[in-house]
């Protein structure tokens, strides 16, 4: 079966989506992604859609709800790398993607997430262990 | 009937799986890069080809694409007819709003992609199939 593949480094999980995804092929992802979140305890997600020509409302939704399943499991998810004229069509089609962080590329992406994840680390340790409960 | 032309040629794409709507998908991107459309508005016309062939799999039951060249004087423009013989929309006004949904969507289906596309017009009727034919002039 056709997959998208997720590496991991240390306690980031890394997707670059470079094929043009069906909507099966999407939700394959959106399962192995969370599957694999808690699997490895994962504190972040990051999604490189840089080869993605077009985010129709079923790939948005899709990455809606990915970020909705990580933060459950304590994941945070960026989805970096939304070329120009994708980033065009989308709100006009009337998707705003509420709920999804995003950066300009990679690297502002994983910055992101590693203060995202250290902020989370600070609030733990001054409430002690289950604050986030 | 608002989408005055001639035709100059024409292509048929099945739609029968979710592999098809990304056939659906990369025909428009060649049909709008030959066409000469700009990026947006390669980006903007595949995008609403991509909603409404997943409308025509999932409402419709699946069905086709035909892509047209129109020719109206010195003006080109890519014509887009998705058809289906499902059940066909109740409420079409209803559909075409924003946040209205029947399926696993977001709605943003019909209305986003009118507001993509320069011309659109729905045929349907319950039990005889949809016609969407939505055009976008260069």
């Amino acid at each position: 079966m056709e997959r998208i593949p997720i590496l991991r480094m240390g306690n980031y999980l890394l997707v670059t989506i470079q094929v043009d995804m069906h909507d099966k092929l999407a939700l394959t992802l959106q399962d192995d992604l969370t599957n694999r979140i808690s699997e490895v305890s994962a504190k972040g997600v990051l999604i490189d859609i840089s080869s993605l020509e077009i985010v129709d409302s079923f790939i948005g939704r899709t990455l809606a709800n990915i970020a909705s399943m990580a933060k459950v499991l304590d994941a945070e998810t960026v989805v970096v790398g939304m070329q120009p004229a994708v980033a065009i069509t989308l709100v006009e089609l009337g998707m705003s993607l509420p709920g999804i962080r995003t950066a300009l590329n990679v690297e502002s992406g994983m910055e992101y997430l590693r203060d995202a994840v250290a902020n989370h680390e600070e609030r733990d340790d001054f409430y002690g262990d289950s604050t986030e409960d | 009937m608002i989408f005055t032309g001639t035709v100059q040629k024409t292509e048929t794409v099945p739609i029968q799986t979710s592999s098809d709507v990304v056939v659906v998908r990369q025909r428009v991107r060649v049909w709008t890069t030959e066409m000469k459309f700009s990026l947006v508005e390669q980006t903007k016309i595949v995008t609403a080809a991509s909603e409404l062939g997943r409308n025509t799999l999932e409402h419709g039951g699946g069905g086709s694409l035909e892509l047209a060249l129109l020719i109206n004087g010195s003006r080109r423009g890519i014509r887009l007819r998705f058809s289906d013989q499902g059940p066909g929309i109740p409420d079409v006004a209803l559909a075409l709003r924003d946040g209205y949904t029947s399926g696993s969507g977001m709605g943003l289906g019909l209305g986003g992609s009118k507001r993509l596309m320069n011309e659109f017009e729905i045929e349907t009727a319950p039990g005889v199939g949809t016609t969407i034919t939505t055009v976008r002039w260069k």
